[in-house]
């Protein structure tokens, strides 16, 4: 084989993704004058950022002036079930009000109060109005609006490119090594700051609201470059994805439908959700759906309605009625906003305009008018809580030189994040982020690559078009999903985990075997096969934490551990990449709390 | 319904040089778009099959394509609104160069649009630095604002698909975009000149096509273009402004004289 040829390029700050945590870490590596270059998988403006419908939480007290950071710091640590980093749950709270008045600044539409300002709406485990939001899209406005002002900052895109390894010099970040999917050429970007911004794993389960890109590369790559991974165990499941046809299962239904006074009903007609409330949110739950209803209007004497509990737990009441036969036809439960008609008038105009893209998706794809009738839903992997480990401050990770923000970054939702505060993770620690990137690379400007690094990347990437017996990677892929979906899923034990973990170690041999026929131009087998060994790491990654995790707790449920245990409520679990190849799991001790933090959880209740 | 049954789908491969329709069969089930054939497609017979997708849910437009002949995006289109007696043809975007079967390159629309002067916001209201607007000013620009950047209306769009005047036309997705900065409740740039000269909005002669295909439904030509060649005609065209600017100039000169 002869060496192949690479283009290189030079950047102070690469960021690699162009999500809106990837978009905003750009934008403010630029403003400082710094040489800033982003590459990602797709076509700028389609990362799945535009899939976030609810909102994006920040404490403006727009419509509940009783809102401050401190009750949204409490609210995201009530919900992450304390295993959060408190730092990053403090400065998130403080700092997502500024950030949605800055994207305002940049061209952001929000829906508006009467008083013209900032409309915010209610939300799971938030306890007052607090997502900012334009109708059910507010995810598309938001990376719209970082997208055009970011075109205009100087900033080097590089769009349908694809990183394959970081690249060290030393202990510390000398660059990156990948191809761009049009051509088939291969990259080096020099660069002594990298900023991973890849977003989710969800392409690890067969049922997921996540898109092709969705292979945990930005997991991967910092933990092949010497990075911890910390709490992989925690996976958010949404709750309401659609169920049916079949060949759209798995497309998230947003959280706003219930926020508007959307129900959950069984077969029977029950409101299942009133059945199991748990302690931590007894005080904070409505009594009966006369109180519930209340609440989704604006009293503010109200309690919420169960519904809008906390994710893992409003996830786990919709299998167990499944389970237990209580189901509808096609293996979900029933949601249902049409029956607002009995409170108000004129509510089929009102479902349209309040959730708009949710009326045309199953109008569209399921043939159901949700102004008439109710949906079918049931969970949908949606989003890794766990990530990158990074400096809370600075967001950099383990490795000097890398740092990482929005969702493939650890620390912000602990076990279990609230819907909301993922648009403000993007840009509260995108901001961080590329702040502390700039720095880094000004005081850290020479770095070598290390060619032999960069032939190595790049032969191994060539090895699937050169084979020619092996497996196809779509094959393996849809192997390991299924696995994953069966064995480390909503519901887990000891016993599964560990056949997951047996069953990757046989598709990791697969996957070094595969072969894809074809040619280097833009060949979507070969880009299957090369994103596979990421794929790999962060199940292998899910499995053995939640092996560790001995317990239920967030989004990590235990068939065999049901319970919560003091024994596990004050460590993170950490994983790195052993010196003999293998992966390592160790336990790691939550650092106290200063003062200032636990009075105001205690404060709160 | 519940059964499934064979297709053939005949879909363009090719590149920028040459290509042609090829015949695959798959089962197609019900709820099936076109989409989830061509991801089938991929993994049963053809795994080199080059397509754009992301979301699967109409919500980022990257599946662009031309199905029996329309524009459409392929994660919306069930099958069952499509004859499957007959083979369903599957080819890329027309108006734009072929990168790779159905994948074009879109990226003279990006170029485009960098060009277009961003959003520049008046100065804010309060004290505190943020802005008061209207709920009605605000769903006045939504429409616009809905845009998925899938660029099937510059697809259909005769003046770039028949007359390719990618040079002097902007195309009904960036008249959306200026449409959407125009009536923006905050912005104060003035943009007319670039969307009378630049953009070649005069190009535009209403057939309404991006309307047609617009899988947002937002109504392109009569709520976006003819109010924007409404305003260039009443700054540049009309007579009497017209009549009024050169007495103003000519006064102004004297003045200054």
């Amino acid at each position: 084989m002869g060496t192949p040829e690479c283009i290189t390029h030079e950047h102070e700050v690469l960021i690699i993704g162009a999500g809106g945590a990837g978009l905003r870490a750009a934008i403010e590596a630029a403003s400082t004058g710094a040489n800033v270059g982003v590459v990602c998988k797709s076509l700028l403006g389609k990362a799945h950022t535009v899939m976030a419908e609810g909102g994006i939480a920040a404490s403006m007290g727009n419509v509940d002036d009783r809102d401050n950071w401190r009750v949204h710091f409490s609210d995201t640590m009530r919900g992450g079930q304390y295993l959060n980093n408190w730092r990053m749950a403090q400065l998130h709270a403080q700092q997502a009000a500024d950030r949605v008045r800055e994207i305002e600044s940049w061209g952001a539409l929000f829906d508006r109060t009467r008083e013209g300002k900032i409309l915010q709406r209610n939300f799971g485990g938030h306890k007052y109005p607090r997502l900012a939001h334009v109708g059910d899209r507010t995810g598309l406005e938001m990376i719209r609006t970082l997208q055009d002002h970011g075109i205009h900052q100087g900033i080097k895109f590089y769009m349908e490119y694809t990183v394959l390894e970081l690249l060290m010099d030393g202990g510390k970040i000398a660059g990156a090594v990948g191809y761009d999917r049009e051509k088939g050429r291969f990259h080096v970007w020099k660069a002594p700051a990298i900023v991973m911004a890849t977003g989710g794993i969800g392409r690890a389960y067969k049922i997921t609201s996540n898109s092709w890109e969705y292979t945990g590369d930005g997991h991967a790559l910092a933990y092949r470059s010497g990075a911890e991974l910390k709490d992989m165990e925690f996976v958010q499941f949404h709750p309401t994805g659609m169920v049916w046809p079949p060949s759209v299962r798995g497309i998230l239904v947003t959280e706003g439908v219930r926020g508007e006074g959307g129900v959950l009903r069984n077969s029977e007609g029950r409101r299942f959700m009133f059945d199991d409330i748990p302690d931590l949110y007894k005080d904070q739950t409505a009594t009966d759906p006369e109180e519930g209803w209340r609440y989704v209007t604006g009293d503010k004497e109200a309690q919420r309605p169960p519904e809008l509990l906390t994710r893992d737990h409003v996830a786990r009441c919709i299998v167990r009625e499944i389970k237990e036969g209580r189901g509808s036809p096609h293996g979900g439960v029933y949601l249902d906003i049409a029956w607002i008609k009995e409170k108000m008038p004129k509510a089929e105009a009102h479902i349209q305009k309040k959730l708009p893209s949710m009326y045309h998706q199953f109008k569209q794809l399921a043939g159901v008018d949700i102004t008439k009738d109710a949906m079918e839903v049931g969970p949908t992997t949606h989003y890794a809580m766990g990530g990158i480990n990074v400096d809370g401050e600075t967001q950099m990770s383990t490795v000097p030189g890398l740092f990482a923000c929005g969702e493939c970054a650890a620390g912000l939702h602990g076990a279990n994040r609230l819907g909301g505060n993922s648009l403000s993770d993007l840009v509260v620690f995108g901001k961080l982020a590329g702040e502390h990137a700039v720095e880094w690379a000004r005081a850290n400007p020479s770095s070598t690559v290390d060619e032999g690094q960069v032939q190595d990347a790049c032969r191994g990437a060539l090895e699937p078009l050169e084979r020619t017996t092996g497996e196809s990677p779509y094959e393996i892929q849809s192997t390991l999903q299924e696995m994953m979906q069966e064995k480390v899923g909503i519901v887990r034990t000891e016993s599964e985990m560990a056949e997951a973990v047996e069953a990757i170690s046989s598709l990791k041999a697969k996957a070094s075997n595969s072969s894809v026929p074809g040619n280097i131009e833009y060949n979507p087998g070969w880009h299957t096969a090369v994103d596979l060994p990421n794929l790999m790491v962060v199940s292998e990654a899910v499995a053995r934490c939640g092996m560790d995790r001995k317990e239920s707790r967030g989004a990590h449920f235990r068939e065999d551990y049901p319970a919560k245990e003091e024994s596990h409520a004050h460590h993170n679990t950490i994983v790195t990449l052993g010196s003999d190849g293998e992966m390592r799991v160790e336990r790691r001790v939550i650092p106290d709390m200063p003062e200032e933090l636990t009075s105001i959880i205690k404060e709160m209740g | 319904m519940g059964e499934s049954r064979q297709t053939t789908f005949s879909v363009w491969r090719g590149d920028h040089h040459d290509g042609g329709f090829e015949d695959y069969q798959t089962e197609i089930t019900e709820g099936m778009v076109v989409l989830d054939a061509v991801h089938q497609i991929q993994a049963e017979s053809a795994p080199d099959l080059a397509c754009r997708w992301n979301c699967k849910a109409g919500k980022c437009g990257s599946c662009s394509a031309e199905v029996n002949g329309m524009p459409k995006l392929m994660c919306m289109t069930r099958l069952d609104t499509l004859d499957t007696t007959k083979p369903v043809t599957i080819e890329p975007m027309r108006s734009f160069p072929s990168v790779r079967d159905l994948v074009t390159d879109v990226s003279w629309n990006y170029r485009v649009k960098e060009k277009i002067k961003p959003f520049k916001p008046r100065k804010p209201d309060a004290e505190d630095g943020t802005w008061r607007m209207d709920q009605a000013d605000v769903e006045r620009v939504q429409e616009f604002r809905k845009c998925i950047e899938c660029f099937l209306c510059q697809d259909v769009c005769h003046v770039l698909r028949e007359h390719h005047k990618h040079g002097e036309f902007a195309g009904p997705r960036h008249f959306v975009y200026q449409a959407a900065l125009d009536m923006h409740p905050l912005d104060v740039e003035e943009r007319l000149e670039q969307v009378k000269d630049e953009n070649g909005i005069g190009y535009c002669n209403i057939t309404k096509c991006c309307t047609k295909v617009c899988p947002e439904h937002i109504t392109i030509t009569d709520n976006a273009i003819i109010p924007l060649k409404e305003r260039v005609n009443d700054e540049f065209y009309d007579p009497i402004t017209k009549l009024f600017k050169i007495f103003r100039a000519k006064r102004k000169k004297d003045r200054n004289e």
